[in-house]
């Protein structure tokens, strides 16, 4: 959830995570000095993958996150990832896998449900991004966070925010028609989403913790109430 | 990452141009450059971005086929109302490839040009004839339970990862490219992938700076169509042997077969002389195995591939038996 200090619809320029002055940036820090204390890279330099060679000329990229702006001078190399979670401070995308196997990372590119970790941030100028962040307004949780809540759809939560923006984007897929590879007729033009439909269209995002069940039942949940005629 | 600089390209000539020179790379939906780019298996010095060239269209061709953009996201292929009605092994095997996710993002022409899933080719500590040319192949008296049992060489035992390219593969698809000189030119998909043999790092017939602009259909097959995969798991998890078929039926009698197999080669495969052994013959199981049999006759497994072999015929009877239901 955003910090009560963070000014997401104001246009900024970062160049350090520790520049935004919230709590969590304050706490990052923190534990960036605790690990040079004790020997290790920087956070900064772990989270981009920034290993080789001298910087490249930073890119100069605008990214418009949550309904904010967000000017940013960026190594080329920066995944959307990290420039969400080291350079913005949003760290409810998780870093799990970082090569696009298990989900935790998804978020939302004009609508439709990416891994973050596998593309760069110079690639998306402009784009509208959405995090676990923006779905809920305000004190109002978006309808598959309370899905989620109400049916126990996680255990120690880490995949949980890429679950429930993988989740927005394949309601949106099945309301816009689109098949998966378990649907019997692709012809049809509104398949039905059943449990084992649930299932494929989330095998991109793996829970270790196997709290599948509840999962499955939070996302019929809310498509209940997307076909019931509520936005989801 | 190894460093790299970062430019979008305005144009196709641009973008080719760019990409003639050495150590840069085109760069789309990036899902597998990326990730073999954290493991430094890829290590491009520039990178070339066409995500804003307009080869974003599905386009409907004069003679009733189809002109698919080289960056048409595999989703939006997948979800086409054309492709759903008269390409469905198209859209099916799009499906039964990666996770929504990486389906939102992986392009046409990327799709294409993906690299294998061998566990040596990505792991930079162990010898790859592909990755580093005369280094060796880890994968042949190595841990080779998904690789090739066609095709393959003394070099090179890697498979291609496409379920999107076999099932282009049996429609007989086109790939256009054009050059840095802004040439243009047709690529017959049988002849886009290349067998390993000496050069495995050589995968495909395209040349330096030339880049994939669309790949094109033919008019829709007669035929019921169907794209089987059979994988470790239920869902996102590459093929141990995909198979894509396009069969006529007519009064008990199979009119014509076409057939295209994932996870067996270094190239989506195809045997002319099985489909022509199911081409008039009775609907059964006589006529299933002789088209097997056609197709695997010169497969050899390297170990802990060998269950491939059964598993193919097996796999060719089950997608036969569903094709010619009647």
């Amino acid at each position: 959830m955003m910090d009560e200090n963070d000014e997401t619809d104001s246009v900024t320029r970062l160049r350090l995570p520790a520049l935004q002055i919230s709590r969590r940036a304050m706490l990052e820090a923190a534990s960036a000095t605790t690990a040079l204390l004790f020997g290790n890279a920087p956070r900064l330099a772990l989270g981009a993958g920034l290993t080789d060679g001298d910087a490249p000329a930073a890119v100069d990229v605008t990214l418009q996150v949550n309904g904010g702006s967000h000017a940013l001078s960026l190594d080329p190399r920066t995944t959307l990832l990290d420039a969400l979670r080291e350079h913005l401070a949003l760290t409810g995308s998780k870093k799990g896998c970082d090569h696009g196997q298990c989900g935790a990372c998804t978020v939302l590119l004009d609508g439709r449900r990416i891994n973050s970790c596998l593309t760069l941030a110079v690639m998306h100028d402009g784009q509208a991004i959405t995090t676990i962040e923006g779905l809920a307004a305000g004190e109002n949780l978006h309808p598959l966070q309370a899905a989620f809540v109400e049916h126990d759809g996680f255990q120690c939560g880490y995949c949980t925010s890429g679950q429930i923006c993988s989740g927005v984007g394949m309601l949106n897929e099945a309301r816009a028609g689109m098949a998966s590879y378990v649907t019997p007729d692709l012809t049809v033009a509104q398949p039905e989403l059943t449990d084992a439909e649930i299932r494929e269209r989330m095998s991109g995002n793996i829970c270790r913790c196997a709290a599948y069940p509840n999962i499955v039942a939070a996302l019929k949940e809310a498509a209940g109430k997307q076909t019931a005629g509520a936005p989801i | 990452m190894k460093a790299f600089t970062y430019q979008r390209a305005d144009t196709a000539a641009q973008a080719a141009a760019g990409a003639a020179r050495s150590g840069a790379k085109i760069i789309a939906g990036g899902t597998n450059l990326l990730d073999l780019m954290k493991l430094q298996v890829e290590t491009p010095t520039q990178l070339i971005d066409i995500n804003r060239l307009p080869f974003d269209r599905i386009e409907d061709m004069p003679d009733g086929g189809l002109r698919i953009g080289a960056t048409v996201r595999n989703s939006d292929l997948a979800a086409d109302p054309r492709v759903r009605q008269h390409y469905g092994v198209l859209s099916r095997a799009l499906l039964a490839g990666a996770s929504a996710q990486l389906r939102n993002k992986a392009t046409t022409g990327g799709n294409l040009l993906q690299r294998t899933r061998c566990s040596y080719f990505y792991d930079v500590t162990k010898p790859c004839n592909k990755r580093d040319p005369g280094s060796g192949c880890s994968a042949l008296g190595g841990f080779n339970r998904m690789h090739a049992i066609l095709g393959a060489s003394d070099q090179c035992i890697a498979t291609h990862p496409s379920d999107m390219a076999v099932a282009m593969r049996v429609l007989d698809a086109r790939v256009e490219t054009v050059d840095a000189a802004g040439k243009a030119r047709v690529i017959p998909i049988a002849d886009f992938h290349r067998l390993p043999e000496k050069t495995p790092h050589i995968e495909t017939a395209l040349k330096a700076g030339e880049i994939i602009t669309a790949v094109t259909l033919p008019p829709p097959p007669q035929g019921v169509q169907v794209y089987r995969k059979i994988r470790d798991r239920a869902s996102y998890a590459f093929a141990l042997v995909s198979v894509a078929a396009v069969v006529e039926v007519s009064g008990g009698r199979i009119r014509a077969a076409r057939l295209a197999f994932g996870g067996l080669a270094h190239k989506p495969w195809r045997v002319a002389v099985a489909e022509e052994k199911l081409a008039g013959a009775t609907v059964g199981g006589a006529a299933f195995d002789a088209a097997a049999s056609a197709v695997l006759h010169s497969a050899r497994g390297y170990g802990s591939n060998d269950f491939k072999i059964p598993l193919a015929r097996r796999s060719l009877h089950a997608v036969l038996g569903e094709a010619t239901r009647a």
